[in-house]
């Protein structure tokens, strides 16, 4: 079997995602004798290709008509990729680029894709995948009918795939800039302003919700919270629909997905769509004033009480401890 | 201008799911059921592209499913839709096979623009725009969270995780649309009315010449319990205290 796996990269380094996705990958090549391999796409990709191939063999798709990542022309690579090397399965990490992206090269390759894997076994020979529905009040095990079979995986539920200990081959794949498509003007990309861990990749989160009441608030409690646990920011759907949290701080159902060893919910009431993005967090916290919100009942530790009060103590115990250790 | 919206009847987002004792399905019974959320948006910005133009824009919605349908079809007429399809197919049909669909509507309709939600709220996928744009060859637009109509096509701001990205696409075009685009508007009374006496167009799968076979097959469904213990903690030092020295995540 010859599996293909998305690498993303940001400054030159394959995103833990993509690693996810990696040990996805490596976990079905054990069971079906397989073959694994990188694909990076994109301009001027050698410090990430050095990255990635400690990881595995790397495929290289680089031409200046790939600086930025369109769906067309992406798509239309890897979809070419994956015929001309017989690939039977193509992984990417569940991302906004993945679901843009591979999700186009999926229909480019007939269409059999499961998103947002989160477990999987071999059942009579069969990848039997299981996946959420409904905002995560299900989880439905589902297999695909024909090949290749393209699937995304959530990060979380895989562990991000180590190096190994020798370094792998990098291979460059021809690109005809002639007959890539050019459906798409790519203009721009707000810069990035938050200096703290992404969201999904952090090991504590701290998310804000209704509780908090503007962005200076925001930045003090929660943003001050995750600094002395040197973690990341998140926010509940209100505060980005309020315009005091930017939309990829956003955790839920239509947002980020996170399960971070530590979960620390601010001032959010715990609505379905919030708790579909965050509650396979190992440990959740919930500091809320109203003893009946709903997110007491996914927490392992609440606390009744005032966020414009607890939390503020929190940062003072938690640094004053910080600077003692 | 000729834009088409794909409606997809989901459960209301507010009640709670609960599976079949087969785990074959969910159960229905007293289920109430809406638009997809995002596809209301696409509706409403839709209708809100009709209100901006000078020219003569007709706005039609697109069911695939069973008579049940109907009801959110009407929703979208009342919302303010010229007029609806429903493409009636016997079961639930996946991604691939809605897109399937939605290209031979396209392919007869001739739209210059298909708004559809990023993703449908119940089996969660987000999928089918980005499929569908594939099998037309046209450019696609996902996770919009701001549209502007221009002489060489759209311009849009894309929601990423990496922030907003800004791209243009000329027409024929897909866009699939996310939660801040726009706040759709409720059906007025009036709106219900006048919906009533609007026409739905009934189309098989026959009439539009094509057969569908599912990509993905759902095996099995599970209730994903979420709930813990919660212990109550008085105050920070307490809190501090569990998270270090019981869950020993400090």
């Amino acid at each position: 079997m010859q599996i293909l796996v998305i690498a993303e990269q940001e400054e030159g380094a394959i995103r833990p995602g993509s690693r996810s996705a990696l040990s996805f990958a490596h976990s079905v090549a054990r069971e079906a004798k397989g073959q694994v391999e990188l694909l990076l796409i994109g301009h001027e990709l050698e410090e990430a290709a050095d990255d990635a191939a400690r990881y595995a063999p790397v495929l290289i798709a680089q031409s200046p008509d790939l600086v930025n990542p369109v769906a067309d022309r992406y798509a239309a690579v890897i979809a070419q990729t994956v015929v001309q090397r017989n690939v039977d399965l193509l992984v990417a990490a569940s991302t906004t680029y993945a679901k843009d992206i591979v999700g186009r090269a999926a229909g480019l390759l007939g269409g059999a894709m499961a998103s947002d894997v989160i477990g999987h076994q071999w059942t009579d020979g069969q990848l039997i995948m299981q996946r959420p529905m409904y905002a995560g009040a299900v989880i439905a095990s589902v297999r695909l009918t024909q090949q290749p079979a393209i699937i995304t995986i959530r990060p979380s539920a895989y562990e991000a795939a180590e190096p190994t200990e020798t370094s792998h081959p990098c291979e460059a794949l021809p690109i005809d800039d002639l007959t890539l498509p050019d459906h798409i003007q790519y203009e721009q990309i707000e810069a990035k302003t938050n200096h703290r861990p992404d969201v999904t990749e952090a090991r504590v989160v701290v998310s804000g919700g209704r509780g908090i009441k503007n962005s200076d608030d925001y930045e003090k409690l929660i943003g001050g919270l995750a600094d002395v646990l040197a973690g990341a920011t998140g926010s509940s759907r209100v505060l980005v629909d309020a315009g005091i949290t930017p939309n990829e701080l956003q955790v839920g159902q239509t947002g980020k997905i996170v399960a971070p060893e530590l979960y620390i919910a601010v001032g959010i009431s715990g609505a379905v769509q919030h708790l579909a993005g965050m509650k396979n967090s190992r440990i959740i916290v919930a500091i809320n004033q109203d003893p009946d919100a709903p997110i007491f009942d996914v927490a392992d530790f609440g606390l009744v009480g005032d966020a414009y009060e607890v939390v503020p103590q929190l940062i003072e115990k938690l640094s004053l401890e910080g600077s003692e250790s | 201008m000729k834009i088409l919206v794909s409606t997809k009847r989901v459960p209301d987002t507010d009640q709670r799911i609960r599976v079949l004792e087969d785990g074959q399905g969910i159960e229905t019974g007293n289920l109430p059921f809406i638009i997809n959320p995002f596809d209301a948006i696409a509706v409403e910005e839709a209708i809100r592209i009709r209100e901006s133009q000078d020219d003569e824009v007709e706005v039609i919605a697109v069911g695939i499913g069973s008579d049940d349908y109907e009801e959110q079809l009407r929703t979208a007429l009342a919302m303010g839709a010229d007029r609806a399809i429903l493409v009636e197919t016997g079961s639930h049909v996946d991604s691939w096979n809605a897109a399937c669909i939605l290209a031979a509507v396209v392919k007869s309709q001739q739209p210059d623009l298909v708004l559809m939600g990023k993703q449908a709220v119940d089996d969660d996928a987000n999928q089918a725009g980005q499929f569908l744009a594939a099998q037309l060859d046209w450019p696609q637009a996902t996770f919009a969270s701001q549209l502007e109509l221009k002489e060489t096509g759209l311009r849009v701001h894309r929601e990423t995780d990496h922030g907003i990205e800004v791209i243009q696409v000329r027409l024929p075009a897909i866009v699939t649309t996310d939660l801040r685009l726009n706040e759709p508007r409720y059906a007025s009374l009036p709106g219900i009315l006048k919906a009533r006496k609007k026409e739905i167009d009934r189309l098989t799968l026959a009439d539009l010449g094509i057969e569908i076979s599912p990509r993905i097959e759902v095996l099995n469904m599970q209730s994903s319990s979420t709930n813990r213990q919660c212990l109550q903690v008085q105050n920070a030092d307490e809190l501090i205290d569990k998270l270090r020295n019981d869950a020993e995540v400090l």
